[in-house]
C-alpha cells in the first residue's frame, strides 16, 4: 500500500510561489508538505545546477536572487523544525477533494508517482499519498508555443527550455541562435545564452516598442521592471545582439535539424509585409516563446472558477486571499495569472499564510506588479493574424503529426469549433504530452483567424484526467477507497 | 418557424446521424438538432467496437449481423473517412471454469452463424505473443471491427448534409409540437421545428426527451471508463478481452464491475476498458475503478505493469433494463420515433439502426423485424403526459 503523509497544508510546486507558501505556512504554525517534480526547490525560475555538484553556486544570476536565498533560508530552518516535509521528485497525477466527515472540513488528497529524471538519477522517495486539510496550488507554467513550418524540427526549442538547459547543465545545447516570439522573457534567455559564451545572431519580437508607450504609466509603478531592462540593454549591446521588433520567424530550415531560419517584418496585426523576408544561415538552435501557459490540470479538476487573462491565458478565480471558489484550495503563481516571480513571490505568501490560517493584509506591491503584468501582456499580444504563417502541412500536433490542413478541414467540413470536437476528429492534443504544446494553437485554429479562443475551448484542453503520466503497475496497487 | 422536413432527427450522435445519412439517402428532407456539437455524448466517450463476440443470441444478435452488413455494404465506400478497421477480437479463459463456459458460447455462437475459431495455447500466443502465460485457451472472432466513432458520427452528418439534409447545431428540445394526439414537431430556443415524424435519438437523454412527449422510455446511464497508455510499438493485436466480459455486458449489477478489454490501436496507444457502474450522471473520477482496469489489464498482458497511463476518459452507455435498444415508431404518440438505448454496442448497432429506421420512415417494410425493439412494450402512455401536452403545444 502506498505510504500516506498527512499535513494541514499540502503546497504543490517548489518554484517562487510555492517555496513562499510553503515557508508562510509552516511560519504561521502550520505542518506542511511541499510536493514538487523538481529534485532540488527553486522550480524553473530559480533553477541552478545540482547542489550536490555545485553547492556554492545558489542565487547567483537569478533576479530576485537575494529573495530566493532568504525564502531558501527559511525553507532549511523550517524544514529543521520539522514544520515542512518536503517531497522532491514527485509528480502529482491526480488530486482529490475529501468529503467533509461531521464536523470536519473537508480536506483534500494528492496521489503522486516519482519522475522519469529524478527516479532514474537517485534513490527516490517512490509514491507517496499526501492528504491535507488545505491546499496550495502552485504549478507555474510553460512557454507557450505557436507553430509555423519547420518548427518541428529538432534544433528548435522553446526559449525557456534553452535557459533551463543552461541552468541545470551550465552548457548551452547549441552554438549559434535566434530567439523569436514576443515578450520580455525574450531578452533574459538571449542575454544568457550570450553570458554562456553563445552567438545570438537576432532577437526576433514580433510586437514593438512603441506599443509600450500607452503603457508606461503601469510600468513605471515597478521601478525594479526598468532596472532589469536596463542590464539586458548592456548586456545586448556588449554581446552586439541584434533586436529586431515586429519581426517574426516565417519558416524554420533544416532537413534533420534546424539549419536557418527565415524571417520578415510584420504589420500590427502580425500580417507578413512582402518585400521584408531575410535569412539567417547557419543558425543551430531556434527558441521560441509566445509568452506562457500556466498548468492549469490541477485546478481544473477541482472545477475551480476560471477566467481569462490579459495575454489571452486561461487562470483560476481567487479572492484576495488567494483562496479560489473552492473552499481550502488556494492557487497562486501563473495558474492565477502570469505576472513574474516577485508577483509569485507574494501570491504564494499570501496563500500559504491564509491556507494556515492566518492574517493576510492587502498588498499594495502585488497590486502594482499585477498592472505592470497586464500592460506588458497588452503590449505583448499573440498576433492575431498568426495563424496567416502555417502553411498547410505545418505539423500542428507534434505528439500525433496532424497538419494545419487536417484542423482547419475537420472545423470547416465536420463542424470542429473548440480544442476538444479538434481532439476528436484529428487526434490533435491526443498525445504524449496531452495537448500542452498544441493546445493554445488549435483553440486558435478551431476559433478561426484573428479569433481569440474561449475559455471554454482552452479548459478543454487543459482538462487532464490524468495530471502526469502514472505507470499501471502503480494505478493496480492503488488502496480500495469507498469513493 | 423553421421550414418543415419530412424527418426531424434529435441528437448528432452516431445513431443519429446514422439515421439522417439513410433518411437523406431514401430521398426524404431531413433536419438534425443537436443540443451541442456532432459526437459530443457518449460517442465521443467510447471505444468505437462493433463487436459481434459479446452479444446474447437472439434479437440483438440479428440486429448485430444485420449493421455489420451495413458497414460493410451500403458504408464500404466511406470506410477510410473514419477509419474502419476489421482488427478482429480474441476472447481469452484463463480458468477452467471460464474455458468451458467459452466453449459453450462459442457452440452456441457458431450455430447463430457467427464466425468463431477455437485457439488452443499455441495458437492463441501466435496471435498475441505478449499474452498472459497463465491462458488457457480462447476464442478468435475475425469479424470484430473497429472505428473511430467521432469521426463516424461527424462524417455520416457531413454525408447526410452533402445529400440535402440541414443540421441545426446548439439546439436543445424544450417541448413538442402536437396537433391533437399526433406528435408534429418540437420547439426550441431557435424556434419551432415541425415535421412530418421526430426521431429521438438523444442517447443517455433518450428518456428525458420521450418524458417531455408523455412517453416513458426508460434509458439509463451507466457509466464507464476506458484508459489509455502511452504509444508504444505493436505489442497488442487484436481486442483482447477475458472470458468473464461477456458475463458482464448483459448484467444488471448496479456495483462497479470491471473486466479486461485490451487492445492496440493505429496510433500506439493500448486502450484499457472497461468499468460498469450504475451511478446515474457521476463524473468523479473513482480510483476503485483506475485500480480494477488497471489490476487485470496487467492480468491479462503483464508487460502492462510496467507502462505508463497518460489518460483517461468516461462515458455514460444509455441502456434499457432489458437491455434491448428502442428502435422504432412508438404508437402512445404517433409521429415520435425512438433509436436509443444501445448501451455499449451503439457505434456497432448504428448503420443497422439507421437504414432500418429510414426504411420505416419512408413506409417501406424494413429489411429485420423491429419487433423486439418497440418502444411500446415500456407500457401505456405516462399519466403525467397530459401536462406535458398543455404546456408544449404550440
Amino acid at each position: 500500500m502506498t505510504p500516506i503523509v498527512s499535513a494541514d497544508v499540502a503546497v504543490v510546486g517548489a518554484g517562487p510561489a510555492g517555496l513562499a507558501a510553503a515557508v508562510a505556512a509552516a511560519e504561521s504554525g502550520a505542518a506542511v508538505v511541499l510536493v514538487d517534480a523538481g529534485a532540488q526547490p527553486g522550480g524553473q525560475f530559480w533553477r541552478h545546477r545540482p547542489e550536490t555538484v555545485v553547492p556554492e553556486q545558489e542565487g547567483k544570476g537569478h533576479h530576485g536572487g537575494r529573495t530566493y536565498l532568504d525564502l531558501r533560508a527559511r525553507f532549511d530552518a523550517a524544514r529543521g523544525r520539522g514544520r515542512i516535509t518536503y517531497l522532491p521528485g514527485l509528480q502529482v497525477w491526480m488530486a482529490q477533494q475529501l468529503h467533509p466527515v461531521q464536523g470536519d472540513d473537508a480536506g483534500f488528497t494528492l496521489r503522486t508517482t516519482p519522475t522519469a529524471a529524478v527516479a532514474a538519477l537517485e534513490a527516490s522517495v517512490g509514491t507517496q499519498t499526501v492528504v491535507a486539510r488545505r491546499l496550495v496550488l502552485c504549478p507555474g507554467g510553460y512557454d507557450r508555443q505557436l507553430p509555423v513550418p519547420g518548427w518541428d524540427l529538432p534544433g528548435v526549442m522553446a526559449a525557456g527550455g534553452i535557459q533551463a538547459f543552461i541552468k541545470a547543465n551550465g552548457i548551452l545545447p547549441g552554438k549559434r541562435f535566434v530567439i523569436a516570439g514576443t515578450g520580455p522573457f525574450l531578452l533574459p534567455v538571449a542575454a544568457n545564452i550570450a553570458e554562456a559564451g553563445g552567438k545570438v545572431l537576432a532577437v526576433l519580437e514580433s510586437s514593438s516598442p512603441t506599443a509600450w508607450l500607452p503603457h508606461l504609466r503601469a510600468a513605471a509603478g515597478v521601478p525594479e521592471k526598468a532596472l532589469e531592462g536596463a542590464e539586458y540593454a548592456a548586456v545586448f549591446a556588449r554581446h552586439r545582439i541584434p533586436y529586431r521588433t515586429r519581426s517574426i520567424v516565417t519558416e524554420v530550415l533544416g532537413t534533420d535539424h534546424v539549419s536557418g531560419v527565415r524571417t520578415a517584418r510584420v504589420d500590427a496585426d502580425g500580417r507578413v509585409r512582402p518585400g521584408t523576408e531575410r535569412a539567417y544561415e547557419d543558425v543551430d538552435v531556434v527558441g521560441f516563446g509566445w509568452g506562457f501557459t500556466p498548468q492549469m490540470e490541477l485546478p481544473l479538476s477541482f472545477g475551480v472558477q476560471t477566467r481569462l487573462d490579459a495575454d489571452g491565458s486561461l487562470v483560476g478565480v481567487v479572492d484576495e486571499r488567494q483562496q479560489s471558489s473552492v473552499p481550502g484550495l488556494f492557487l497562486a503563481g501563473e495558474v492565477t495569472g502570469v505576472g513574474g516571480a516577485t508577483l509569485a513571490v507574494l501570491e504564494g505568501l499570501a496563500a500559504g499564510t491564509a491556507a494556515a490560517g492566518g492574517t493576510v493584509l492587502p498588498e499594495k506591491t502585488a497590486a502594482r506588479h499585477r498592472r505592470f503584468a497586464e500592460a506588458m501582456h497588452r503590449a505583448h499580444p499573440v498576433p492575431p493574424a498568426w495563424q496567416d504563417w502555417l502553411v498547410p502541412e505545418t505539423i500542428v500536433c507534434r505528439c500525433e503529426e496532424v497538419t494545419a490542413r487536417q484542423l482547419t478541414d475537420a472545423r470547416e467540413s465536420l463542424g470542429a469549433r473548440d480544442t476538444r470536437t479538434l481532439k476528436s476528429f484529428t487526434r490533435a492534443g491526443m498525445g504524449w504530452c496531452q495537448g500542452r504544446v498544441c493546445g493554445f494553437a488549435a483553440a486558435c485554429i478551431g476559433a478561426g483567424s484573428g479569433v481569440a479562443p474561449t475559455a471554454e475551448s482552452l479548459s478543454g484542453s487543459a482538462k487532464r484526467p490524468l495530471a502526469a503520466p502514472v505507470g499501471i503497475g502503480e494505478l493496480a496497487a492503488l488502496e480500495t477507497t469507498d469513493n | 418557424m423553421n421550414s418543415a422536413s419530412d424527418v426531424l432527427v434529435i441528437g448528432a450522435g452516431v445513431i443519429g446521424a446514422a439515421t439522417a445519412y439513410f433518411a437523406a439517402q431514401q430521398g426524404l428532407t431531413v433536419t438534425v438538432l443537436d443540443k451541442g456539437l456532432p459526437a459530443s455524448g457518449t460517442s465521443s466517450a467510447c471505444e468505437g467496437n462493433i463487436l459481434v463476440s459479446d452479444k446474447e443470441l437472439g434479437p440483438e444478435l440479428e440486429l448485430t449481423r444485420y449493421s455489420l452488413g451495413v458497414w460493410h455494404g451500403d458504408l464500404a465506400e466511406h470506410k477510410r473517412l473514419w477509419e474502419f478497421e476489421s482488427k478482429g477480437g480474441i476472447i481469452v479463459a484463463s480458468r477452467e471454469s471460464s474455458l468451458a463456459s467459452l466453449n459453450r458460447v462459442m457452440a452456441a455462437q457458431a450455430r447463430y452463424g457467427v464466425v468463431v475459431e477455437k485457439l488452443d495455447p499455441d495458437t492463441l500466443r501466435n496471435a498475441e505473443p505478449n499474452i498472459t502465460p497463465d491462458a488457457l485457451g480462447g476464442a478468435s472472432y475475425p469479424e470484430d471491427c473497429q472505428v473511430q466513432p467521432m469521426l463516424v458520427a461527424a462524417h455520416l452528418v457531413r454525408l447526410a448534409t452533402d445529400a440535402g439534409a440541414r443540421f441545426v447545431a446548439d439546439t436543445p428540445v424544450t417541448g413538442f409540437l402536437r396537433s391533437g394526439d399526433r406528435i408534429t414537431g418540437v420547439r426550441t430556443p431557435r424556434g419551432d421545428f415541425s415535421a412530418g415524424a421526430v426521431v429521438n435519438c438523444a442517447g443517455t437523454w433518450a428518456g428525458e426527451l420521450a418524458a417531455l412527449a408523455g412517453v416513458n422510455v426508460p434509458v439509463l446511464p451507466r457509466r464507464g471508463f476506458v484508459m489509455v497508455t502511452e504509444p508504444l510499438p505493436p505489442m497488442v493485436h487484436h481486442k483482447v478481452y477475458a472470458a468473464e466480459y461477456i458475463d458482464n455486458v448483459g448484467s444488471s449489477d448496479a456495483g462497479l464491475q470491471a473486466s479486461p478489454v485490451v487492445e492496440g490501436t493505429p496510433s500506439g496507444t493500448i486502450l484499457i476498458g472497461s468499468t460498469r457502474e450504475r451511478v446515474g450522471f457521476d463524473r468523479t473520477v473513482s480510483t476503485n475503478a483506475l485500480r480494477l482496469l488497471a489490476e487485470n489489464a496487467v492480468a491479462l498482458f503483464p508487460f502492462l505493469e510496467h507502462v505508463k497511463a497518460i489518460r483517461h476518459y468516461h462515458g455514460f452507455r444509455p441502456y434499457c433494463p432489458d437491455h434491448l435498444p428502442v428502435i422504432g415508431h412508438d404508437e402512445r404518440a404517433p409521429g415520435l420515433w425512438h433509436a436509443a438505448g444501445h448501451e455499449g454496442a451503439g457505434i456497432g448497432l448504428s448503420a443497422g439502426t439507421g437504414k432500418l429506421l429510414a426504411q420505416a420512415l419512408s413506409g417501406q417494410a424494413p429489411d429485420l423485424d423491429l419487433s423486439p425493439f418497440a418502444p411500446a412494450r415500456f407500457g401505456e402512455r405516462k399519466e403525467n403526459s397530459t401536462t406535458h401536452r398543455e404546456e408544449a403545444t404550440a
